[in-house]
């Protein structure tokens, strides 16, 4: 890593410089509107080099996949193949414009129509839109499906949604966007949703349920199809947080288990590189009785071309024009080379290296629920007096690893969230292991160098709680 | 097989270890009537065949590089400095996770610091977040934001909408606001006219610049009316245009709201773009969204954090001001490569480079006879009225690679005769006579 401290692009400013050179104009200047001109923007101005060299070395401040371990739980940080990023800058996809109709946009209308149809098959529902922008933004798209399905059958009352204690954040979040109030169903003893709690929970205001499976305990509910069948005949529907389909892609079809709507992360499974935050990609499949609330528009396919339309009860427009298109190229690329059985080994490896990771290191630490899991498992980092989670993770970075996620699922304490993903090597899993067994020892026998940790970084520990206190969000001369 | 290392004889040393016979007994708890599905998806391809196949379909869409391209309506053909792919690819910030480890994300966490510095500056606003999907679902979450900070508690539900707002950000508006006890009106008036109709009940007036016809308003008059009101005024902006223009934070604005795919990113059919998010400082407890403030290290170092996340669903749960989780980060690291790349200069010139070329190519078609130019004031888009119908006159041009613009009944089947022509930096003089020249002769 770049460890020298690397100023501000303002403070490499100086006036005068630039990094573009564009055509001279060619038309006579018109005059500008009355009062509207503009002052000085407050841009810096920088030379090209000085440009490259500056944003070259906050790279170099950065881990990344392709540097590093991440067994980020939840987040499914795999490897994304190259060949995806070459596909989405084909210049046919880069200069096609959304609004050029479809006479001229055929290419892309037929990959999104192809990849709607391959993603429902995985899933195995009857209809799906790719409209969404993210996977928190497919929750909304489910959520408001949900409701306008119950609103459609005069059911309106309907308004509460069940969320069980181990879920995202972004699910409660999303029940309050689509105007449900979400409640709590505890856990049970087995990590999964408690039956007791779920069935006093049901009546008719319920309008659905929204389940992760395998959950953020990265186990696999045994009771998907009980509760399923119990929130049907209590008239909520089923919504399934597609989350970690990683697991799941290629051995189990979620609707077959009574998952009615569903939304899949395109980024995480099925391939983009995470870029630091986003863009994200998403899809979300329903049942055949809820395809015409579906956002829109939809890729369809009229005769021997392909077009699009608005399913005729939609719940509208997510984002102008049709889904994050270049993620969807991407995710095309990875299933067209996988194909169903690459994807079912894609799940079998995930998980495979995820219980394996787990037996090298249950021994030294808890591991809450100690059952086979799927691709994932919350293990425990509070290992001595004044040791925290925390410190574990801060300390592996200085092992080279990028920490697991961490103080995630809220119902484990000191929750430590590994995700190794199907692209990790043996090798790698073993190292981590080590280096978590090594951290074990240091907590024990020199606190300290956790206490001290990062030590190899740019910076260290950051004084989070003074910056929140009075932010500063922008660069101040 | 591909992306996966492990092979068969790492496969039996791991299961040892687990304990277990076969992968397949991993997947015990899966119903075993449903359990290793037959999945009818097409046969694999290798990579070669995959690459050949995308190929064939990518040629299939009318390229903006390879015609006269004066259609823009929301999703603009710009210039991209070859800098900002150069660098917004690197491995480090293109396989980088979310920065919640901020002693291994610096790079990405002082990428965005500078992004919103100078989306800030741009914007003419206090603070700008780490971005949004889009301009589209920036504009609605402004709307809530602004219903959260004015509007919920204050007895406020009215919103009143300029109807030359882009149709798209009209339709996700309603979508988004569909669950809130929120009026949206709808007001086929000027900026300034629909901010004269807030009154008590209003939080916000929500008014584009420039409107999806190109027209510019009256924004500075519209804050006066919105805030003598007592709510707030939000715009959704052209930042391209900010580089010539005032800033919609300079004429008055309390929120902002951009599409920022004219900031470094290509059209890519219309996604993956950029939503920007602005705001005055008294709002920013309400605002969704990533931020990124500055800190210090225990050494006295300085650094960049995630901060201000107790509004964020991660820790907020329900009671977060959005459900928002990812940012567009490689989209918005485009962005702030493009603003640099740029500086005070090239923003300057390229705005202005727009302005004039869009003004010449408007000054010839108002003189074809049987065109007229409909908008008064406008920045480098504008809405044409066609002698012909709009629609068949556009794709007879396009097929002879000239894309004139965006016929409106694509949104509005009444508005038949009219088309919204765009004209950019990579526009040329003698693209746009040829264009005059197609007009005539289509409408002759």
């Amino acid at each position: 890593m770049n460890l020298v401290e690397e100023p501000l692009l303002f403070e490499l400013s100086s006036p005068g410089r630039t990094c573009v050179s564009l055509p001279e104009g060619d038309v006579p200047p018109a005059p500008l509107p009355a009062g509207l001109e503009r002052g000085s923007i407050g841009l810096p101005e920088v030379d090209e080099l000085s440009l490259v060299r500056h944003f070259t070395r906050l790279s170099q401040k950065n881990f990344c996949i392709d540097t590093e371990f991440y067994p980020l739980g939840s987040c499914t940080m795999k490897y994304n193949p190259k060949v995806n990023e070459q596909a989405a800058a084909l210049s046919g996809w880069r200069n096609a414009h959304p609004l050029a109709g479809e006479e001229f946009s055929q290419g892309a209308l037929e990959l999104i129509c192809s990849l709607q149809a391959m993603l429902c098959e995985i899933g195995g529902f009857a209809a799906g839109s790719l409209q969404p922008a993210a996977g928190a933004q497919g929750e909304l798209a489910g959520a408001l499906v949900i409701r306008a399905y119950h609103d459609s059958r005069g059911d309106g009352r309907r308004r509460v949604v069940l969320v069980p204690d181990s879920a995202h954040g972004t699910n409660p979040a999303t029940c309050t966007m689509a105007g449900f109030q979400a409640r709590t169903i505890p856990s049970d003893a087995e990590g999964g949703v408690d039956l007791g709690a779920l069935a006093s929970a049901l009546d008719d205001t319920i309008a659905g349920l929204m389940i992760t499976n395998p959950n953020t305990l990265g186990l696999f509910d045994r009771n998907i199809e009980e509760i399923a069948r119990r929130v049907h005949e209590a008239g909520g529907l089923v919504y399934g947080d597609g989350a970690n389909l990683n697991a799941l892609a290629g051995v189990l079809r979620p609707a077959e288990v009574g998952i009615d709507v569903m939304h899949y992360n395109l980024h995480k499974t099925f391939s983009t590189p995470h870029g630091g935050g986003g863009p994200g990609g998403c899809f979300v499949g329903v049942r055949p009785d809820l395809a015409d609330f579906l956002p829109g528009p939809i890729a369809v396919r009229k005769g021997e071309s392909f077009g699009l339309a608005m399913p005729p009860r939609s719940i509208g427009r997510l984002k102008a024009f049709y889904g994050n298109f270049g993620i969807l190229v991407r995710a095309y690329v990875y299933l067209r080379m996988l194909g169903s059985g690459g994807l079912r080994r894609v799940a079998e490896t995930a998980v495979l290296n995820a219980n394996y990771l787990k037996a090298l290191i249950e021994g030294t630490y808890a591991v809450k629920y100690p059952r086979r899991c799927m691709h994932e498992f919350v293990a425990q980092g509070g290992l001595a007096e004044g040791v925290h989670t925390l410190d574990v993770a801060k300390r592996l970075i200085d092992y080279g690893f990028h920490p697991p996620t961490i103080y995630f699922p809220l119902i484990v304490p000191e929750a430590l969230m590994i995700e190794p993903t199907e692209t990790e090597a043996k090798e790698t899993l073993d190292a981590f292991a080590a280096a978590l067994l090594a951290i074990a020892e240091e907590a024990r026998t020199r606190p300290e160098l956790l206490a001290a940790a990062p030590t190899t970084t740019p910076v260290g520990r950051l004084d989070e709680v003074a910056a929140a206190r009075s932010p500063l969000l922008c660069y101040r001369g | 097989m591909p992306y996966i290392a492990a092979t068969e004889s790492d496969r039996a040393a791991m299961l040892e270890r687990i304990g277990a016979a076969s992968v397949e007994e991993l997947f015990d708890d899966v119903p075993a009537r449903v359990r290793f599905p037959s999945l009818d998806l097409p046969p694999p391809l290798s990579e070669l065949e995959a690459m050949r196949e995308v190929e064939a379909l990518a040629a299939k869409n009318l390229s903006a590089s390879s015609s006269a391209w004066f259609l823009g309506a929301g999703a603009y053909y710009r210039f991209i400095p070859a800098v900002v792919p150069a660098l917004a690819t690197r491995a480090e910030f293109l396989t980088s996770y979310t920065p919640y480890q901020p002693e291994v994300s610096q790079g990405t966490l002082q990428a965005i610091f500078e992004y919103q510095s100078m989306a800030a500056a741009l914007l003419g606003v206090d603070v700008v977040n780490a971005s949004h999907y889009d301009g589209a679902t920036a504009l609605a979450e402004a709307l809530l934001m602004a219903y959260n900070a004015a509007g919920a508690a204050g007895g406020r539900p009215r919103a009143l909408l300029c109807a030359d707002l882009h149709p798209e950000c009209k339709a996700v508006v309603r979508s988004y606001l569909s669950a809130f006890p929120i009026e949206v009106e709808e007001l086929a008036l000027g900026p300034e006219e629909a901010a004269l109709k807030a009154d008590q009940s209003t939080f916000c007036v929500v008014a584009p610049y420039p409107g999806f016809s190109g027209e510019l308003g009256d924004l500075a008059a519209a804050a006066e009316a919105a805030h003598a009101a007592g709510a707030l005024l939000v715009v959704h902006a052209d930042p391209i245009m900010c580089g010539l223009l005032k800033s919609p934070g300079e004429l008055g604005a309390d929120i902002v709201a951009a599409e920022g795919q004219s900031l470094g990113s290509p059209l890519s059919f219309g996604g993956p773009y950029l939503g920007m998010l602005g705001a005055r400082s008294a709002l920013v407890r309400k605002m969704p969204g990533r931020l990124v403030g500055q800190a210090r290290d225990g050494a006295g170092r300085r650094g960049f954090v995630l901060t201000l996340t107790a509004r964020e669903q991660h820790i907020r749960r329900e009671k977060a001001v959005s459900n928002i989780c990812s940012n567009q980060g490689l989209a918005m690291l485009q962005a702030c490569v493009y603003l640099a790349a740029m500086g005070e200069a090239g923003m300057r010139a390229v705005a202005r480079l727009s302005y004039d070329k869009a003004h010449y190519a408007a000054s010839l078609i108002a003189g074809i006879p049987g065109y007229s130019v409909a908008t008064g004031s406008f920045f480098d888009e504008f809405t044409v009225r066609t002698p012909v119908g709009a629609e068949a006159l556009a794709a007879g041009l396009c097929r002879r690679g000239i894309v004139p613009g965006l016929p409106l009944s694509r949104y509005y089947p009444e508005r038949d005769r009219e088309l919204l022509v765009c004209v950019t930096e990579m526009c040329t003089r003698p693209q746009i006579e040829e264009l005059a020249r197609a007009l005539g002769e289509a409408a002759a």
